[in-house]
C-alpha cells in the first residue's frame, strides 16, 4: 500500500495547490501504535501527514458534513470500498452534494482486526508495520510476523465491495471481488439458535457495554442532530446501564440503520469495549437483502428500501 | 422490526402487526382475539422488560 499513499499524497497536493477543494480528509497515524485517526489536510506541509494502511477501519463518509463550510466550498475524501457507499447513502440522503465533493477512491484490501491482533500479546504494542500481506508487530516481549489475510475484521472477510462505486480519480488499480456463497454464515449461526439460546447470546455481547456512544459516533449514518438516546422530554430510553436499556439503545439504532448500513465495521473499530455491534445490523442487511434485494449505498439513483413504497413489497406479516 | 426482535430473542408471535380501520369491528376483535391466544401461549415475557424496584 506504500505506493498508494504516495498517489494520495500526489493528488491532494495538486488538488489543494490547484485550490479545487479547500481540504482533504483522510487518515494520520494515531497516538498509539496500529491506529490511525481522521484528519483534515488544509495546506501542503501537512501532506505528509497522510497515511494509509490496514489499520484504516474508520469510516470517513462521517466527516464530510461538518467539513464543508457553505455552498460554495468543495473538500476530498479519500474513500475505501465501504466509505464510498456511505458517502453514495449520504449524497441520496441528501447530507452532501456530489458536486462539492472530489472522491479518491483506494481499492480496498480490507483492514485488519486489532483486537484480535492485541490478544496475542501480553503487554502493550510498540510498534506496527506492514510489507505487502505481512504484518510486523513487536512489543517490549515479542515480535510477531502475521498474515494479514488471518487477520482481517469479519466485515473485510465478508466484503463484497472493495472497489469504491463512486469516485473522481482512483490512487491504486482496481482489486479482484470475492464472490461469496454465503455472504451471511455469522447471521444464519444465530437465527439457528432458539429464541432463549438467542437471547443470552445478545444479553452477553452487550453486557459489557458502557454506553459511551462511540459506535454511534464513528457510523456516517447516526447524524441526527439529537440522538434518541439524548432526548430527556421525552425520554425513549433509560441512560444507565441497565441490561434492556442497553439492549433497547442497540435494537434502536440498528433499526435506525435498517437498509442503509454498508457493513463498514467503524462501529465495531471505535467500540472501546470490543462489542461486536453488528450481530445486529448484519441481521438487517440480511433481510434487507432477501425481501428487497437490496445492498445499502450502491447506486445515487435509488432510495433505500424503508424509504420507499412499493405495491410489491413483503406485507405478510400485517394480519 | 419483528424480524430483529426475533433474532434477538423475543419470540416472533409476542409482536404483532395489523391495519384496522374504524369501520372494520369484526376484524379487530378476530387480530384482538388472535393476539391474546399466541401470546398466552408462549406464557408471561422475562425479556427486555425493565425492573423498576
Ligand atoms: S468493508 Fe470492504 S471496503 Fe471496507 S475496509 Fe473492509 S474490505 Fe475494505
Ligand atoms: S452501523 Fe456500523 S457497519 Fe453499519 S454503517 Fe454504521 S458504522 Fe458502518
Ligand atoms: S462503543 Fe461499545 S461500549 Fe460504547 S456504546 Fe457502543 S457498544 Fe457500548
Amino acid at each position: 500500500m506504500d505506493t498508494c499513499i504516495n498517489k494520495i499524497r500526489e493528488i491532494s497536493l495538486e488538488l489543494l495547490e490547484k485550490g479545487e477543494v479547500d481540504k482533504v480528509i483522510g487518515f494520520a497515524n494515531g497516538t498509539i501504535p496500529m491506529a490511525t485517526s481522521p484528519i483534515a489536510v488544509t495546506s501542503k506541509q501537512d501532506i505528509e501527514k497522510l497515511v494509509f494502511n490496514s489499520t484504516c477501519g474508520l469510516n470517513l463518509a462521517n466527516y464530510l458534513k461538518q467539513s464543508i463550510k457553505d455552498q460554495k466550498s468543495k473538500i476530498a475524501v479519500i474513500a475505501k470500498g465501504c466509505d464510498a457507499r456511505n458517502i453514495v447513502t449520504h449524497i441520496v440522503e441528501n447530507q452532501v452534494q456530489r458536486d462539492q465533493l472530489y472522491i479518491i477512491g483506494v481499492p480496498c484490501n480490507g483492514m485488519i482486526d486489532k483486537a484480535k491482533i492485541a490478544s496475542l500479546f501480553d503487554d502493550d504494542i510498540t510498534s506496527f508495520s506492514e510489507d505487502g500481506d505481512t504484518l510486523n508487530i513487536t512489543s517490549s516481549l515479542k515480535e510477531e510476523k502475521l498474515n494479514k489475510k488471518d487477520y482481517l475484521r469479519e466485515n473485510c472477510q465478508l466484503c463484497l465491495h472493495k472497489n469504491p462505486v463512486i469516485y473522481d480519480t482512483l490512487a491504486a488499480d482496481l482489486v479482484e471481488e470475492q464472490t461469496l456463497d454465503n455472504p451471511f454464515p455469522d447471521v444464519e449461526k444465530i437465527e439457528a439458535m432458539d429464541s432463549d439460546t438467542k437471547w443470552q447470546h445478545f444479553t452477553d455481547l452487550t453486557k459489557n457495554c458502557i454506553r459511551c456512544y462511540a459506535c454511534r459516533n464513528a457510523c456516517p449514518l447516526c447524524y441526527c442532530p439529537t440522538c434518541f438516546v439524548d432526548e430527556s422530554g421525552p425520554q425513549w430510553v433509560g441512560k444507565g446501564q441497565d441490561e434492556t436499556d442497553v439492549n433497547t439503545f442497540h435494537f434502536l439504532r440498528a433499526f435506525h440503520c435498517a437498509g442503509r448500513c454498508t457493513d463498514c465495521g467503524a462501529c465495531v473499530e471505535a467500540c472501546p469495549m470490543d462489542i461486536n455491534v453488528r450481530d445486529f445490523t448484519r441481521k438487517l442487511n440480511k433481510d434487507s437483502f432477501e425481501m428487497f434485494g437490496w445492498e445499502a449505498g450502491l447506486d445515487l439513483s435509488k432510495r433505500p428500501p424503508l424509504d420507499v413504497y412499493s405495491p410489491d413489497d413483503p406485507n405478510d406479516f400485517i394480519k | 422490526m419483528g424480524n430483529l426482535l426475533e433474532h434477538m430473542g423475543i419470540e416472533r408471535d409476542r409482536v404483532h402487526f395489523s391495519w384496522i380501520s374504524s369501520a372494520e369491528a369484526t376484524k379487530f376483535v378476530d387480530v384482538v382475539t388472535e393476539v391474546s391466544k399466541t401470546v398466552r401461549a408462549l406464557g408471561p415475557n422475562k425479556k427486555l422488560v425493565k425492573d423498576y424496584n
